[in-house]
Parts: structure tokens; C-alpha cells; sequence
């Protein structure tokens, strides 16, 4: 997908969230989704089970109007965390200008983190894109749970962001890091306009 | 580096954020190239929004950018003092001196210029030398230009004239950010959300919002426990409430439009990057003496396709105009800076100059066709030369340089240095040039004439062998033996040949500087003899033969006998005979030379149409003489004929 064209004016910028299941992926989306004017939003189109767990995946169209000419567009897409959804990660991550990882601050999520971090980096490999020179932006949600629970944002930092992302704790639920997150990806992948780098 | 920058307030201290990006950006840019972008920049803010820190920022990067950089931060105030004091001191020309020779200069706080006339003056004077010399001026207000009370015009014009860009208050974000920043300077810890607290406060400007943090430490140094939130806002005193009221701090402020705000400023900072990429090359090429309309219409465009291609296809034109200049001025160093290789709007002119400055650039003249070195007579008189001219033409430039050949007029100079000529011009990618000294002369004088010295220069020095007839004829000439001089030795030095011809004795050679002359000595000088009679026999023969259908050998016998000095005396011997031949109608016989040359005259003689006036003769017996004709006449109805009355 090509960022930014000159030709038509256009400014598509496409933000994947990834994380492992149950991280709070579609919440982020679900908050998004309710602060936005209704006459900047698509419809969120969000094809889950019977049990609240995203099986396909969740597609938030957000359209920012005409920024200097341009007319701008983001997409929000969540990918299903669940292990075996691993070729659905992979078709929405096709394009992806940015990603927002959504860790679980929980102690005993851990292990799922590390796993769907590293399958991120994997799937973004396989399409020729190195995650190191890729807009990437660590959220560490449920930093609302008990103490006792969760791993601090250092913590959460020290176990998973090893190079070094922008990181934010956060509570998806009441909105706490919600845009924070999503502008440090915006301005991370708008920073990359130019250049009209994205996952081909 | 200037000492009235704060060591403290540099770029890598500044927190960035929505509201202060374009000033840094700009700040930026202004520091990476002074003068060349943004000239002046005036940045305007409230008071403590960070203005200063800005303007010594800008300091302190072109210092580090360009050590030599002289950088000059001054407030208004010290400005004004200084001047005062130099009018006092009757030094207002030193004082004003002193300023047109800072790089950059930065003056804060302009805003107290208001009723002060003599100061604007002062400042649009100077503001005007930087601008025009090229060197950059930044300015910082706590208002835009146009709200400073009673500014002059002219001084608002200018400061529009460049960047005006304002910084406003920081969002809380960048207000945590720079609160964290100066708490770790500082070496305090404070309690997670006191600094948060403080952001949250409703603060004018960073000015304050550090003193409440200074505020906090000082608190926090005395106390036994940590400060802890409520206890920092109550000590930071009841009147400052919190900016925002609500419960939860995401839940009070519009999160999408804050979304939307910073996207359209990233979006806007990365499109119209392009905008400032060719503003800085518009500056660049201008700068370098280019015309820039092309980059100028498309600062014109709103969203052009690909500027990128643009800007690159401009520099690329760029490029083809200075190596096109850079062979026009070889090829004709009159052409070296013409406008017409300034503007890559107009390549195919430039290369159509080049062009025909590439055809103009004809070799100087050559050795005639006509004389060639089978048709030279080899005897006693000449062998040494033309052994030497057959060495010359076997390893030109290596043997005999230069060669001189001397001797009495009509000995056949000319013909050896001419075939000579002709031989050397046969070589590959050679260019001979073979003149008489005195179109050399006359060439010399028509490029001064003309202002083309240069090119004359360079028209000669391309030359592989530099063969002068008559060179004796430079005598008296200091110019002529000036740029022969120097000719000279540049063909020496690259190794090519040259060969001069005399009628005069070098020895014997008056006029001619005694630089020149060793020079020509330096090589081989040689002398050609009288004809000797084997000679004049075989040159009447050939001459005959060109002539009548049958050589009469007796003659030919009487003429190779007649004493003569030269070849061309043989010529014009011959020539009186086969002249009074045709007027008589008979053939011409050794009887009929006896009595034309010995006195009794065979009868009238009669001219013949084309016939030679004098007894000079070209090689070829009977061509007319080109210098003795009149070509062109000029065209009598062109005249205007004045009829007298």
C-alpha cells in the first residue's frame, strides 16, 4: 500500500494492533471508536464469538478530512491473538504502516507476550520488513489491575522492549494510554510519509 | 564562540511539543544554514514560553556547525546601551561595524523598540545590511511585529519578509515532559503523579511552572517524607486549580480533536516539507547565480505531483549548464560566465552556444597545399636543412626545437617550412599552424581588437607544430613577441614542434627581445645557401616543362648557367624570356634569352593579360599572386557619388 499519493491526494495510513488473545485489543478499538465524531467514522466492522473474542478481526475506518491538501484516512485493524489465527495475522498485516503492540501487564501473561511479540517480528519478516526499522509502539494495558497482578510499565519495558519502542501503561477500558498510543504510531508512520515505506 | 550564550540552553534541552514544533523546526533549519532560510526569523511568544532558550539554542547548534561562525546574542536593552554608549564615546561607526561582521545575530526582546525611533532606525539599517549581505538575523517579541506599539513600517515589512512564527503555551503533555526534564536535571525524585499534578495546574508559562517545581524541592529537601500529590497542591496554594476539573484526565479533553491536531501537524510538517526543500534550493541556485523560475512556479503549485523529480531534474539541468560553461570557456574564454548558462530553463541555447563556439574554434591557418618536400631541390645549399627537416618529421618535437632556417629571400624558406607544415599536418590529430609572421602579427591585433585575447591564446595553444615565416618580421613588435614568448614555451614544455623561418641573421636581428632570441638559438639554426647549378638546371627544366611542349637544351643550359642568388631570381629570369616569347609569337630559344638578358632587346614586349608585374614568382610558374590582384571590387551603385554643381 502506498502511503501517500501525490496523484489523487491521498493520505491512507493503515495501524495494526497486535498482541497476544485477550490483551485488549478490541477495546483500544472500542474506545477509539466512541470518541470519534460519528461523522469522522466507518463503520467497525468486528466479527467476533459467541464469547467476545475477535475471530476474524476488527476494522475501524477513521476518516481525518483534508490535511493540507490531502484528503487523510487512517484504518484501525486488530488481528485475532489466538495462536492459530496465524494466517489471519498475517493477511492484515499486508500494508500495515504501523503497528501497536498490546501487551498484557499481567505477570502470568508474560510468556503469551514474548510469544506474539515474536511472532509479530516473524510475520513482519516474511513480508521483507524488518521490525527494527518499523513504526512500532508498545502499549501495556491493564496497568489498572492489582499491583500484586500486573508488572509495572518498567518492568513491562525491561521484559519486552528490548529495542527500545515508545511505551505506554495503559487501562483500554477507560481510554487511559488509548490515543496516547495511537498518536506516537501516527507520528512515528507520518514521519515515514515521504519515504512511502509500508509492509508491500 | 560567543560568551553571552547560556551553556544550558541548547536544542538537546528544549522539550518539544504541539505548540512549539514549527518555531524549533524553523529555529532548526535557521541554525543548519544561517542566512539561507528564513531570513530573519522573529519568533514571538508570551513571556516564558521559552523564547530565549530558542534564540541561544539557534547559537550555540551554528557554533557547533561552524566553529568560525561569529554569533552575537544580544537583548534589545544591551543594544541599545551599546550604542548610546559608542555615540558618547564618538564611536558609531566602530559600534555599527561591529555588528555587519556577526554571521548571526540574535536579539531578544524587540518588543521594547516601541517610541524608540532612533533605535528602529538603527535595527532596520542593520537588519537591512545582514539581510543583503547574506547573513541571518533572528528576532524574538513577546508579541507579532505588528503589535508592537508605533514599530516603523519598514521594519515590519522586513521581519514579515522572512518567518514570523509564534510559540504558545504547552500542552500537558509537554508540560509533564518538561517538568520530568528539569526534576532529573536537578537531581529530584518525586512521587509518581506530583509532577503530573503540577503539569495539571493552570500556569501561564514554563517560567512558572518551574518556579513551582523549584517551589516543590525546596519543600521536598527539608521534609522527612516524599511529597506526596495532594500535599503539593496544597503547598502550590489554593488559587492554582488544576486546568482540568475532571475525574479522569482522558475523559475531559476532546482526545480525538487532540488526535486530529497532531496528526495535521505531522501530515502538514512531512507535505509541505517539500516546500521548504525548494525554497532552500531556490536560495541555493539563486545564491550560485541561477535562475530559478522553474522551482518558483512549482512553490506556486498547491500539491504538485512529484516536486522530488522536479527539484532533481533542476539540479541535473544545473549540472549539464556547468559543464557545458566549463568547455564554452575553454573553447572561448569570452563565453566563461555568459547568462546564458545560468538558466537551465534554456539548456538547448546553451548547448547550441557550445556548439558553435565548438565550430568557431577554427585551427589557425595552415601550410599551404602547394608546397610539398618531393617538389624541394635537394643540393650542396640546402641538404643540411632538410636533413633536419626529415628528422623533425620522423620524431617532431624531440629532435630540433625549434628549428630555425635562415637565409637570403627567394632561397626557398618558405617551401621547406610549408612542407615541412604539410608533412607534420598529415600526422593523426594533428593541427599545424603555419603562417607568415606577419598575419601573425595582424591575428594578434585583431583579437585585441576584438577583446579576444583569451581565445586567440587558446585558439594557438591547441596547436601540435608552430610553423612562423619570416619571424624577423616581429622585430619591434613587444606585443606580438610577448605572447610569442609565452606561446612559446608552453609548446616547448608539452614537447611540440617549432620551426621559424628568417631572412635576417639572428645575430644580425635588431628589435627583438633577448629572451626570444636565445630561444630560438636554443634549438638548431640553419642556413640555406645560393641554388647551386645542378639545381637551377633541374628547377629550369621543370619550370620549362610546365611551359612549352619541348625543352629546348640549350636553353636551358644558358639559363642554369646565368649567375643568380636565388631560386626566385631563376623565376623571374625565366619568366622575362617566355614574356617576350609570347609578345613575339615565337619560341622561346637560348638566342631570344640572350638578347632580353644580355641587353639586345628581341623586339617590343608585350604584357599578357594575367602576366606577373614583377619577377616574383609562386612555385607554380604563372599563378597570379593573390596579394597583387584586387578580388573584390566594390560595388559602384553602392557608392553615393556626390555631383558637383
Amino acid at each position: 500500500m502506498s502511503l501517500v499519493n501525490f496523484t489523487t491526494r491521498e493520505i491512507t495510513c493503515k495501524i495494526v494492533y497486535y498482541g497476544p488473545g485477550r490483551s485488549g485489543k478490541t477495546s483500544n478499538l472500542h474506545y477509539i471508536y466512541g470518541r470519534v465524531p460519528e461523522s469522522r467514522r466507518g463503520r467497525m466492522v468486528s466479527l467476533a464469538t459467541q464469547t467476545d473474542r475477535t475471530l476474524f478481526f476488527d476494522f475501524l475506518p477513521l476518516d481525518l478530512g483534508v490535511i493540507s491538501g490531502f484528503t487523510t484516512r487512517f484504518q484501525l485493524y486488530t488481528v485475532p491473538g489466538q495462536a492459530y489465527y496465524n494466517s489471519t495475522r498475517k493477511l492484515v498485516l499486508q500494508g500495515t504502516d504501523g503497528v501497536v503492540f498490546v501487551a498484557d501487564s499481567q505477570a502470568r501473561r508474560q510468556d503469551d507476550n514474548i510469544e506474539s511479540l515474536q511472532n509479530l517480528q516473524h510475520n513482519l519478516l516474511q513480508q521483507g520488513v524488518d521490525i527494527r526499522q518499523f513504526p512500532v509502539v508498545m502499549q501495556y494495558n491493564k496497568q489498572d489491575l492489582p499491583q500484586d497482578l500486573i508488572l509495572t510499565t518498567d518492568e513491562m519495558d525491561d521484559m519486552l522492549n528490548f529495542r527500545g519502542f515508545r511505551s505506554f501503561g495503559a487501562d483500554a477500558l477507560r481510554g487511559i494510554g488509548v490515543f496516547e498510543s495511537l498518536k506516537a504510531a501516527s507520528e512515528q508512520v507520518l514521519k515515514r510519509l515521504a519515504a512511502g515505506s509500508s509492509v508491500a | 564562540m560567543s560568551d553571552s550564550l547560556n551553556p544550558r540552553y541548547k536544542f538537546e534541552t528544549y522539550v518539544v511539543g504541539a505548540a512549539n514544533r514549527l518555531a524549533v523546526t524553523a529555529a532548526r533549519a535557521v541554525a543548519e544554514s544561517p542566512g539561507s532560510v528564513y531570513n530573519p526569523l522573529f519568533i514571538y511568544a508570551s513571556s516564558g514560553l521559552g523564547k530565549t532558550h530558542l534564540l541561544m539554542a539557534i547559537g550555540h547548534a551554528a557554533e557547533v556547525i561552524n566553529p568560525r561562525a561569529a554569533v552575537e546574542y544580544l537583548t534589545l536593552d544591551d543594544f541599545v546601551e551599546a550604542f548610546h554608549a559608542a555615540i558618547a564615546a564618538g564611536q558609531g561607526e566602530a559600534y555599527r561595524k561591529r555588528y555587519t561582521e556577526v554571521d548571526l545575530l540574535l536579539v531578544d526582546d524587540i518588543q521594547f523598540l516601541t517610541h524608540r525611533r532612533e533605535m528602529q532606525a538603527e535595527l532596520l539599517r542593520l537588519t537591512n545590511t545582514m539581510l543583503t549581505s547574506g547573513r541571518q538575523i533572528v528576532l524574538s517579541s513577546d508579541r507579532p511585529p505588528n503589535e508592537i506599539e508605533s514599530l516603523d513600517e519598514r521594519l515590519i515589512q522586513r521581519f514579515a519578509g522572512g518567518l514570523v512564527i509564534d510559540i504558545s503555551a504547552p500542552d500537558y503533555e509537554t508540560r509533564v515532559a518538561i517538568l520530568r526534564r528539569q526534576a532529573e536535571e536537578r537531581g529530584a525524585r518525586f512521587e509518581p503523579g506530583v509532577l503530573d499534578a503540577v503539569a495539571a495546574l493552570n500556569l501561564a508559562s514554563i517560567r512558572e511552572l518551574i518556579g513551582a517545581l523549584n517551589r516543590l524541592i525546596a519543600f521536598q529537601a527539608v521534609s522527612d517524607v516524599p511529597l506526596d500529590v495532594a500535599r503539593a497542591e496544597s503547598l502550590l496554594g489554593p488559587a492554582r486549580k488544576p486546568a482540568t476539573a475532571g475525574a479522569s484526565p482522558a475523559a475531559a479533553v476532546d482526545e480525538f480533536g487532540s488526535f486530529l491536531a497532531e496528526v495535521s501537524l505531522s501530515v502538514a510538517q512531512q507535505v509541505e516539507a517539500w516546500r521548504t526543500r525548494v525554497a532552500e534550493a531556490i536560495m541555493l541556485w539563486e545564491g550560485e547565480g541561477y535562475r530559478t523560475r522553474r522551482l518558483q512556479q512549482l512553490l506556486d503549485e498547491e500539491a504538485p505531483v512529484d516536486p522530488d523529480h522536479v527539484l532533481r531534474e533542476y539540479v541535473n539541468d544545473v549540472e549539464q549548464l556547468r559543464i557545458l560553461e566549463a568547455e564554452a570557456a575553454e573553447l572561448d574564454p569570452a563565453l566563461a560566465g555568459n547568462s546564458i548558462f545560468r538558466d537551465p530553463d534554456s539548456l538547448e541555447s546553451a548547448r547550441g552556444q557550445v556548439d558553435r563556439a565548438r565550430q568557431g574554434m577554427h585551427p589557425p591557418p595552415g601550410p599551404s597545399p602547394l608546397w610539398l618536400l618531393e617538389e624541394f631541390l635537394e643540393g650542396e645549399g640546402n641538404r643540411v636543412a632538410l636533413q633536419a627537416v626529415r628528422e623533425i618529421i620522423a620524431q617532431p618535437g624531440t629532435h630540433y626545437n625549434p628549428l630555425v632556417i635562415s637565409g637570403a629571400s627567394g632561397l626557398g624558406k618558405t617551401h621547406l617550412l610549408h612542407a615541412l607544415g604539410n608533412a607534420l599536418a598529415a600526422r593523426p590529430g594533428a593541427i599545424v599552424a603555419c603562417l607568415s609572421a606577419q598575419d601573425f602579427v595582424d591575428d594578434i591585433i585583431k583579437a585585441i581588437d576584438k577583446d579576444r585575447v583569451n581565445w586567440w591564446r587558446a585558439r594557438f595553444r591547441r596547436v601540435t607544430a608552430l610553423l612562423l615565416d619570416d619571424v624577423h618580421l616581429i622585430a619591434g613588435k613587444d606585443r606580438t613577441q610577448e605572447e610569442l614568448f609565452w606561446l612559446f614555451n608552453l609548446l616547448q614544455e608539452a614537447g611540440r614542434q617549432m620551426a621559424f623561418t628568417t631572412s635576417v641573421p639572428l645575430r644580425e636581428l635588431k628589435g627583438v627581445e633577448t629572451r626570444l632570441l636565445t630561444r630560438l638559438e636554443g634549438g638548431l639554426v640553419v642556413e640555406l645557401g645560393p641554388p647551386d647549378k645542378e639545381i637551377r638546371l633541374t628547377l629550369v627544366q621543370r619550370l620549362l616543362g610546365g611551359r612549352t611542349e619541348e625543352i629546348d637544351p640549350e636553353l636551358a643550359e644558358y639559363l642554369a648557367s646565368r649567375s643568380v642568388d636565388s631560386v626566385r631570381g631563376l623565376h623571374g629570369i625565366l619568366q622575362r624570356v617566355l614574356n617576350a616569347a609570347e609578345s613575339q609569337e615565337v619560341r622561346p630559344s637560348a638566342a631570344l634569352a640572350r638578347s632580353i638578358l644580355e641587353g639586345t632587346p628581341a623586339g617590343p614586349v608585350r604584357r599578357t593579360t594575367g602576366g606577373r608585374t614583377s619577377g616574383v614568382m609562386s612555385p607554380l610558374a604563372g599563378m597570379r599572386s593573390r596579394e597583387k590582384v584586387v578580388w573584390d571590387w566594390p560595388d559602384a551603385s553602392d557608392r553615393l557619388i556626390e555631383e558637383l554643381r
